[in-house]
């Protein structure tokens, strides 16, 4: 598998050969810049690849959805990149948007059809999943995680924000893990933090941060793994778990990076 | 004499209504103060929300000990009130249990059952009185419940108490005084809980229980009328509000924020998007909300509905992390500031020019700004109030009329504008990523 080449098909490519992909992927600005979650985008990818889905990226064509702006109050700047962005995936017909970002995932999902933008948008957990029941992911047996306590954090923008709970947790029961919740899951999830343009500031002053908070719970399960679907709760998280010094013994992974390893992609 | 107490009852009861009436006729003016709104989604759906979430207190059972012991006193609430029914007609008319002979021993099955839940009533208002100062539940003890609201959970909760003992206090009375074949006092049957309260007076002579009586039906549906009354004033009015409060609330997911038209508008004619012939954007008075009467009548009935529990509160990332949001406080001071402004305008003065405003004076930017928009206080709130909405017009007043969101998120907006992205990285650099998957020798 790992000879095989990689395909990174842009939108434009497919345009050009006159034909349309199934699905766009949006990578979203954490999963085209931010270091770690680089890696999330890489082995969202390779799993794409290897189950031979027909999918494609706007590459330098993306731009930011507009939701840290709107969430910080900037509603000019946030329709601004909306109209800018659905005039793009118009002009390609998008019509259907699978994500690694919860962010990204509402925006596109709940509020670009109030600015004429209409797609079917789903998150990278509900894909996956889909790929898994429809066997075009196939499981393989015993691999890493069998029997292994995983937890997972609920992203607001996922979970209460757009009410899917499931679709990440079977994935994870997928692989014969050991699912265990922490005491604060679905919709009484605690978020990591980062929401609602919290990732691009310091926080107010306080008696400790979110992310600690929130981390103190992941090591309530007992748990090694804790999964996220989120890049900034992957990135609060980590942070959470570096300040318990527990790097060494807790991996903060995506949900799409723990298919990558059962495939050994 | 006897018409004394009916003209007296008439005019208290005069009273109370003409002052209830002023209250609601306030209330209502102060909440169309608000801007229009548009309930989303169809009829049949909210009032199944209605249904579900305010009749049937759905989302209360979160938390199971309160859950019940609140159906207590909710069903308590509705059920009693057919007493009271009977109550004011005899009140009106000079009779006493004016239904008892029509009703026949269907009429103790009643007051039995009425009997019974005043009791549970009275249990758990004791044990909501425990939960508050006794046992000091965290989210009943948060700074902003100090003063005043404190005071009015527990005067709410102590007023409850003292009346459904005057039930059945007038109960026990009434028992005693049939038993010794009194004038008036028509037979109800036996009545189990209040018959408790029988050796207590059981020596006191006919005169003294005619009075203890009389006080205690004077007690009971004077009470109530001040109580009603007193509700208009307080944290209390999700007992109405509750049910159009449900029946209005948003039912797109939580995650959709309202789009601004207005903003819409302006954007599509900056960027020549408009039709030639379309009419240039009207000029909009203000972005986002800086004082009350710039949110909708929705937030408006939410922070009149809001009855203080705090759940939002205790959900909050931001406060359990120590921060100064309180989900709850927002409710509260939007609440205030509707209060202190509609005073204003009833004697006279300035109204909302009174040099105050909801942010600043009452709500400062360092708690709108510590909001992670996460949904948990409108996810844990019982009668769907959403705190959030409040949140986010704020920062869109902050940001677009002031432009004086923290300095951290400027940046940010000027990455989203220069760069795309809210990082300052380069555009073109975006798709770098894939490199490393195409040559993965690298």
């Amino acid at each position: 598998m790992s000879d095989m080449e990689i395909k990174v098909p842009t939108m434009a490519e497919y345009m050009a050969k006159g034909e349309a992909p199934d699905v766009l992927f949006w990578v979203g600005c954490a999963g085209s810049y931010d270091d770690r979650y680089k890696k999330v985008t890489k082995a969202f990818v390779k799993i794409l690849n290897a189950a031979k889905i027909k999918f494609a990226v706007l590459g330098t064509e993306e731009t930011c959805t507009g939701d840290p702006a709107r969430r910080a109050g900037n509603e000019f700047l946030f329709q601004m990149q909306a109209m800018a962005n659905i005039q793009v995936l118009d002009g390609y017909q998008v019509k259907k948007i699978v994500t690694a970002c919860p962010h990204c995932f509402n925006t596109l999902k709940n509020e670009y059809p109030d600015l004429g933008g209409n797609y079917d948008v789903i998150h990278h957990s509900t894909f996956l999943q889909e790929l898994i029941d429809s066997g075009q992911v196939v499981i393989a047996d015993g691999k890493p995680f069998k029997g292994k306590k995983i937890t997972f954090h609920d992203s607001c923008y996922l979970g209460r924000a757009n009410d899917v709970y499931q679709a990440p947790r079977s994935v994870i029961e997928s692989l014969d893990a050991e699912l265990v919740e922490m005491k604060r899951c679905k919709t009484n999830g605690l978020c990591c933090g980062a929401g609602g343009a919290q990732m691009f500031k310091e926080p107010e002053e306080g008696n400790k941060d979110i992310n600690v908070e929130r981390t103190e719970d992941v090591l309530e399960t007992g748990s090694k793994i804790v999964a996220s679907g989120c890049p900034f709760c992957l990135t609060m998280l980590s942070d959470g778990i570096k300040n318990k010094n527990k790097e060494n013994e807790i991996e903060v992974l995506d949900i799409a990076e723990l298919i990558a390893k059962n495939q050994q992609l | 004499m006897d018409y004394i107490q009916q003209i007296l009852f008439l005019i208290i009861a005069g009273v109370a209504g003409y002052l209830l009436f002023g209250r609601v006729v306030q209330i209502r003016s102060n909440i169309k103060m608000g801007k229009d709104f548009e309930p989303s989604g169809d009829k049949s759906t909210r009032f199944k929300n209605m249904v579900l979430v305010a009749f049937g207190q759905q989302k209360m059972f979160k938390k199971i000990i309160p859950a019940v012991l609140h159906l207590f006193v909710y069903v308590g609430f509705l059920v009693i009130n057919l007493e009271v029914l009977e109550f004011v007609i005899d009140g009106v008319a000079g009779t006493h249990r004016i239904f008892a002979p029509y009703l026949g021993s269907f009429y103790t099955v009643l007051m039995n059952i009425f009997e019974f839940l005043a009791v549970m009533v009275l249990i758990s208002c004791l044990v909501f009185l425990i939960r508050r100062n006794v046992l000091k539940i965290d989210r009943f003890k948060k700074i902003e419940m100090n003063g005043w609201p404190a005071l009015d959970a527990n005067l709410i909760l102590i007023t409850e108490v003292v009346l459904m003992f005057a039930i059945l206090k007038m109960n026990a009375a009434d028992q005693i005084l049939q038993s010794r074949g009194v004038a008036h006092y028509t037979d109800t049957g036996f009545l189990f809980f209040s018959a408790h309260f029988i050796p207590l007076m059981d020596n006191f002579s006919d005169g003294t229980l005619v009075f203890v009586e009389r006080a205690a039906w004077w007690f009971h549906i004077l009470g109530i009328l001040a109580f009603a009354v007193y509700v208009t004033y307080s944290k209390h009015l999700h007992i109405f509000l509750a049910f159009p409060n449900t029946y209005f609330a948003k039912l797109s997911v939580k995650g959709h924020a309202d789009n601004m038209d207005a903003v819409t508008n302006e954007v599509k004619s900056m960027l020549g998007m408009l039709p030639a012939d379309a009419a240039p954007p009207a000029e909009i008075s203000r972005f986002g909300a800086k004082d009350f009467n710039d949110l909708s009548w929705k937030n408006l009935m939410d922070a009149y509905t809001c009855t203080e529990c705090g759940r939002c509160t205790q959900q909050c990332p931001a406060n359990i992390t120590g921060k100064k949001l309180s989900p709850r406080k927002i409710m509260m001071d939007t609440r205030d500031r509707m209060e202190e402004v509609g005073k204003n305008i009833k004697a006279g003065n300035k109204g909302l020019d009174d040099g105050k405003s909801l942010l600043g004076d009452y709500i400062t930017k360092e708690e709108i700004n510590a909001c992670t928009s996460c949904n948990a206080c409108v996810e844990a709130c019982p009668v769907m109030i959403n705190p959030l909405d409040i949140i986010l017009e704020m920062r869109r007043y902050i940001a677009m009329e002031e432009s004086g969101s923290p300095q951290s998120w400027n940046v940010m907006f000027q990455n989203v504008e220069t760069s795309f992205s809210p990082w300052k990285f380069a555009p073109t650099d975006r798709f770098n990523w894939s490199e490393d998957l195409k040559n993965p020798k690298n």
